[in-house]
């Protein structure tokens, strides 16, 4: 197995696993606003714009895993390739 | 380059021309594109301005503008007038960008300029220095430096830490969920090239949409935190 396959696993491990934590936060999020929502529809605009925003927040998380594996792929995989073959 | 599939990395970039020892990539010849576009735009509304009988883009305008000042003053709780500039620019500059990614999914060309980190980092930094300009403009430069000591002196480094990774987040959210869109069109189209594309077009406009007015949302929030707690603690010392 060379470094870019492992790379290419780690960072598919990485979108699998780090999109969980976000996926059921964003879940959570959307459904507590709802209810807000349902209970007090005069206040849907205010509710809307910080549901926005913390969806925005909660989903950066994944968008960080999205980078590493990103990183791995394109950048570290690559590179340990190159450092195998000049030692 | 060392992947499959003919995908190239999404971190470099195409140089189209060189100017002396500076190359120009594609990335920069897109922005400059939305920018004469965005100009050639403002001219033209500035042109057709009319105060008895307005026409429906300036009408679109308007909407659009009194929207944002509303806005501002749901968050802020001040007069939108001296923020308006930056974060509508911001806004309208986002919003052309992201549609642009509709466009290169005909043409495959184009490349967005916010799928790339440098132009989302130097949005973020602009972001990063107007905090303190509006913060040390409207409540002068001790009232501004005492937000970092806030609640107890104990959290300065957080605050600083704070003001710096909320940079590096607006940069990274945008770039990652507009190359997000950019990667998946590109596998599925790679995949399936007839008409299963289309959902994700549409789901790439509601993204770049939604992305855009986050991004000004959070820079009316950052320099509302700036300026707005500030004249609470004033009001405060009035009441006693």
């Amino acid at each position: 197995m060379t470094t870019e396959m492992l790379a290419i696993i780690v960072a598919g491990g990485t979108m699998a696993i780090g999109s969980i934590g976000p996926a059921l936060g964003e879940a959570r999020t959307a459904a507590a606003a709802m209810e807000a929502m349902a209970r007090q529809p005069d206040l849907s605009g205010t509710i809307t714009r910080t549901l926005f925003v913390s969806l925005a927040m909660i989903e950066s998380t994944a968008i960080y895993c999205l980078l590493v594996s990103m990183l791995l792929l394109f950048k570290v995989g690559p590179l340990f390739e190159k450092a195998v073959a000049a030692s | 380059m060392a992947n499959s599939g003919g995908m190239t990395s999404p971190v470099e970039d195409v140089i189209v021309f060189q100017v002396g020892p500076i190359p120009v990539t594609r990335v920069t010849v897109v922005t400059w594109g939305v920018m004469a576009a965005l100009i050639l735009f403002a001219v033209f509304i500035r042109w057709k301005l009319r105060k008895k009988t307005p026409g429906s883009a300036q009408q679109v305008i308007e909407g659009m503008l009194s929207w944002l000042g509303d806005e501002i003053r749901g968050i802020i709780g001040r007069e939108p007038g001296p923020f308006i500039p930056l974060v509508a620019s911001l806004f309208i500059f986002i919003l052309a960008s992201n549609f642009v990614a509709f466009i290169s999914s005909f043409f495959e060309v184009l490349k967005p300029p916010t799928a790339d980190i440098k132009t989302t980092a130097a949005l973020a930094t602009v972001v990063f220095l107007s905090v303190p300009f509006y913060g040390i403009a409207m409540t002068g430069a001790l009232n501004y430096l005492k937000t970092y000591v806030r609640p107890i002196w104990i959290m300065l480094p957080f605050n600083i830490i704070s003001d710096l990774s909320r940079t590096l987040a607006l940069a990274v959210r945008l770039f990652g969920n507009i190359l997000s869109g950019e990667i998946l069109f590109g596998v599925i189209l790679s995949l399936v090239p007839f008409f299963l594309p289309l959902p994700l077009m549409f789901l790439a406009l509601i993204t770049g949409t939604i992305q855009a007015y986050i991004f000004a949302i959070l820079t009316i929030v950052y320099i509302g935190g700036a300026v707005k707690v500030v004249e609470k603690h004033e009001t405060e010392e009035k009441a006693k």
